[in-house]
């Protein structure tokens, strides 16, 4: 069977789906695979390889699984939900793709207790009550307005505070949104996502139903400190980042870290491989990884011996026993 | 194409994975954005619709290496020359199955001499070549080596009924790869820089470098002989055989040493994410008292009316528990994961004391005090733990009796108490009145049996005796099982 390439959608946008009138319901036009959704835009990406080699240009370097994913993401207009252990490039995996395509980010960093208006609107009260009160008085010698337009004015768009994710729909220009550690949100609170992610759209019960003119591509991050519920990783692309093989390592220090030596790179790369075969409480994260060949660079050291890494090593490793148990199994006996 | 994909969602299922019918539907719908030719991007394409858990992955790259095997060009024509081989082999190449589109095609006695040039191999050879392989890392050759390595050492003959670690047993154990890793050991120390041999730091990142191209190797073998199994039995047939289980259905009792690593590595994450859970559990289950102040802030939004009240978090009591297992022969292993388990969860719990025996009784709670890891402490019991009396088998009322004489003061109507074994007592006494006892003082007395329930009351399992003085009897043979009762207790 031949690819079937969808056919790109020219012009940007639909009608104004986001007319906000009491019926509030925007036409649904034809969307990625006739599902009702909104015009995706143009897409993104041309191919694989292009995803691959934007990404490595915006200082990201991906993997197949990496850029596979954004790709299919892009055409299928699905959010992508990127698993992984803490430090290995899931927010930035959001943040380079902004880069790339140009978009704005919108982050809205997950906690416990976050609730619906912090996270998609609330509204303006005081601005409400303000506008009540100055209508009691009325302009002059003219009554004030009646019940109706008054009730009709308070619950307009000026009175209503957008918070990230109303904000992503809404947006006119391009949008990368991040949701960032949803396994922090509460299993039930996890429900107010469902809409956006599958229809990307928002109900709000006194406007009417936003929807969004111009589909944002949505990232999800999670460490996996708790299991998320089917209805959520149902409706999103899954991406799991392991820490990276040997290569990928040692690519990601050389691009990130200047002024470092091929040699010391590898060897970073090396050792910090063996060390994530021990048994630690917490392995070695890219992020340390680049911390410690960075201090390995403002030190002037050229080539690592075990005494300079044992010198180093609480850079690497968080945890006091790590770094025994480093010392013991890796730096000194043999392996 | 889809009804490749519905036979490999379907084998997914059987394996375990929960693929619904919407995941189904987007794998279908991402499979029409990836060019035919790309083997990897297929990979991940219905990896990323597929597998919702990092835990399955293992599981849904099996079923994967069998449902879109690579096949090779000319395999048929009785051999092409190397190069064409090597062509086949390459990764992202051929997506052969769906090419033929005929995913099962049962093998028409297909040559298995498929390397052209391997025939004429020696050993001698052969093991030249795999050193030079994994001294320079080189990926094709690395192939070729395993396809001449099976076709010599696996013995792989068309339609014979044996599952594939049979041959992957039989092609590593001829090539010895031990053997070549302390070659390649010696050559690196041999010509180290300056002649003075590796430090041991050098020596070390040289080793785990070997290892992990010898790996590479192992994988390259296991997917040549996955290959030619496919071509005979077909994909279903083998998908059958070679399915490996969930980590949360590994049965303890019976699992291997890889599944056992693989359960190890499952299980400090399953019990963050259990104690995570049960807290949360605790703490939104009913509604305490009123929180006079927090209404009070509240009502500051709506001009000083309190419209919503606020409660208090109750507060409900931690239970004390008390765990005794048994840690004889087989019940030994899944002794260990539970105990690992409760003390990962021990925040949930106000006090936890544990016991082991197996004919005499023996406190192990000093080992886990003041241990993060709990593993560590596991390690020490087998080795420090005094719970040998008289000859070591297995003697349930003895130790019961023991326990019921220095502890048994200490429980209390608070307490749960937790026991673990199969109740096969070598047809001693079985002191059911410890039980009886213990079921009056406590609040809750559970069994857990790691046996299947058919076994239960064959040969010298007692557990009826028992049974009759438990609240609750259950059979705990997986990881899954476990966390079900550990998160339904209380």
């Amino acid at each position: 069977m031949t690819p079937d390439h969808p056919s790109a959608d020219h012009g940007s946008t639909g009608p104004g789906s986001s007319g906000l009138g009491s019926s509030g319901l925007g036409s649904s036009g034809l969307g990625s695979a006739g599902l009702g959704l909104p015009d995706a835009g143009p897409a993104r990406f041309a191919s694989l390889d292009e995803v691959r080699g934007g990404l490595a240009q915006v200082g990201y370097l991906a993997d197949e699984a990496i850029s596979g994913v954004v790709y299919l993401a892009d055409r299928l207009s699905k959010p992508v939900l990127v698993e992984g252990p803490a430090g290995t490039g899931k927010t930035q995996l959001a943040k380079s793709v902004a880069d790339l395509t140009g978009a704005r980010l919108i982050r809205l960093q997950c906690y416990e207790g976050l609730d619906e208006s912090k996270a998609l609107y609330e509204w303006n009260y005081r601005k409400q009550l303000l506008r009540i009160q100055a209508g009691e008085h009325g302009e002059g010698e003219r009554e004030g307005p009646s019940w109706k337009e008054l009730e009709e004015d308070i619950f307009s768009e000026d009175f209503l505070l957008a918070r990230p994710l109303l904000e992503a729909i809404r947006s006119t220009d391009p949008v990368v949104l991040l949701v960032d550690e949803v396994d922090r949100v509460e299993l039930e609170t996890e429900a107010l996502l469902l809409e956006i992610l599958s229809e990307y759209q928002v109900s709000i019960p006194e406007l009417g139903t936003v929807k969004a003119t111009r589909l944002p591509m949505v990232f999800l991050t999670s460490n996996n400190t708790r299991e998320l519920s089917e209805a959520l990783k149902r409706r999103c692309l899954y991406l799991h980042v392991d820490y990276p093989d040997l290569d990928r390592e040692r690519d990601i220090v050389r691009s990130r870290v200047p002024g470092i030596t091929e040699e010391l790179a590898d060897q970073v790369a090396r050792i910090v491989r063996s060390l994530r075969t021990l048994e630690l409480r917490k392995a070695p994260s890219v992020s340390e990884t680049l911390d410690w060949a960075r201090t390995l660079v403002i030190l002037g050291v050229e080539t690592i011996d075990a005494a300079g890494a044992r010198d180093t090593l609480h850079v690497l490793l968080k945890y006091q026993s790590d770094i025994e148990r480093a010392a013991k199994e890796l730096l000194t006996a043999a392996g | 194409m889809l009804d490749l994909l519905s036979g490999f969602v379907v084998e997914l299922r059987r394996a375990g994975l929960p693929v619904s019918l919407t995941e189904h539907l987007d794998a279908a719908e991402a499979v029409r954005h990836i060019p035919l030719e790309d083997r990897e991007g297929l990979k991940y394409a219905l990896a990323a619709t597929l597998v919702k858990s990092s835990s399955h992955w293992r599981a849904f790259e099996t079923a994967f290496e069998v449902f879109f095997a690579v096949r090779t060009p000319g395999s048929g024509a009785g051999g092409g020359d190397p190069d064409s081989e090597l062509d086949g082999e390459g990764e992202g190449e051929q997506d052969g199955a769906a090419g033929t589109g005929d995913g099962g095609s049962r093998g028409q006695g297909r040559s298995w001499q498929g390397g052209g040039g391997g025939e004429g191999m020696t050993p001698e050879e052969l093991a030249e070549m795999l050193f030079k392989s994994l001294l320079s890392a080189d990926a094709a050759l690395m192939n070729v080596v395993a396809r001449n390595a099976v076709d010599r050492y696996a013995g792989m003959e068309p339609g014979r009924p044996v599952g594939g670690t049979y041959y992957l047993y039989r092609t590593l154990r001829n090539l010895d790869l031990e053997a070549v890793l302390a070659k390649l050991l010696g050559q690196a120390q041999a010509g180290a820089a300056g002649g003075q041999g590796l430090t041991d730091l050098e020596e070390r990142l040289a080793a785990d470098e070997y290892r992990a191209r010898i790996e590479k190797f192992r994988r390259a073998v296991e997917t040549e002989i996955r290959r030619r199994l496919v071509e005979d039995r077909g994909a279903e047939a083998l998908a059958r055989s070679v399915r490996k289980p969930l980590p949360e259905d590994i049965d303890v009792m019976h699992a291997t040493r890889d599944e056992l690593a693989v359960l190890h590595r499952v299980l400090q994450p399953l019990s963050r994410k259990m104690a995570v859970r049960l807290a949360r559990k605790r703490r939104h289950g009913r509604k305490g008292p009123l929180d006079f102040r927090a209404t009070m802030r509240r009502s500051l939004s709506t001009g000083g009316v309190p419209i919503e009240p606020r409660f208090r978090h109750p507060r409900p009591a931690k239970p004390e528990i008390f765990v005794i297992a048994d840690i004889s022969g087989s019940v030994a292993s899944f002794a260990r994961f539970t105990l690992h388990l409760v003390y990962a969860i021990s925040s949930q719990f106000s006090k936890v004391r544990s016991f082991v025996f197996v004919d005499g009784i023996d406190e192990v709670t000093r080992f886990f005090e003041g241990v993060v890891d709990p593993a560590e402490a596991v390690a020490r019991i087998n080795t420090e733990a005094d719970v040998i009396w008289v000859d070591g088998h297995s003697d349930y009322g003895h130790a019961l009796t023991e326990f019921h004489r220095r502890w048994g003061d200490e429980v209390t109507s608070r307490s749960s108490v937790l026991l673990l074994g199969d109740a096969r007592n070598n047809y001693h006494a079985s002191g059911a009145w410890v039980l009886e006892d213990l079921q009056r003082r406590a609040r809750r007395v559970y069994w857990l049996n790691p046996e299947p329930r058919d076994y239960w009351g064959s040969g010298d399992s007692i557990i009826a005796e028992y049974a009759a003085h438990c609240d609750d009897v259950v059979e705990c043979r997986t990881l899954r099982q476990l966390e079900k009762f550990v998160g339904d207790l209380e």
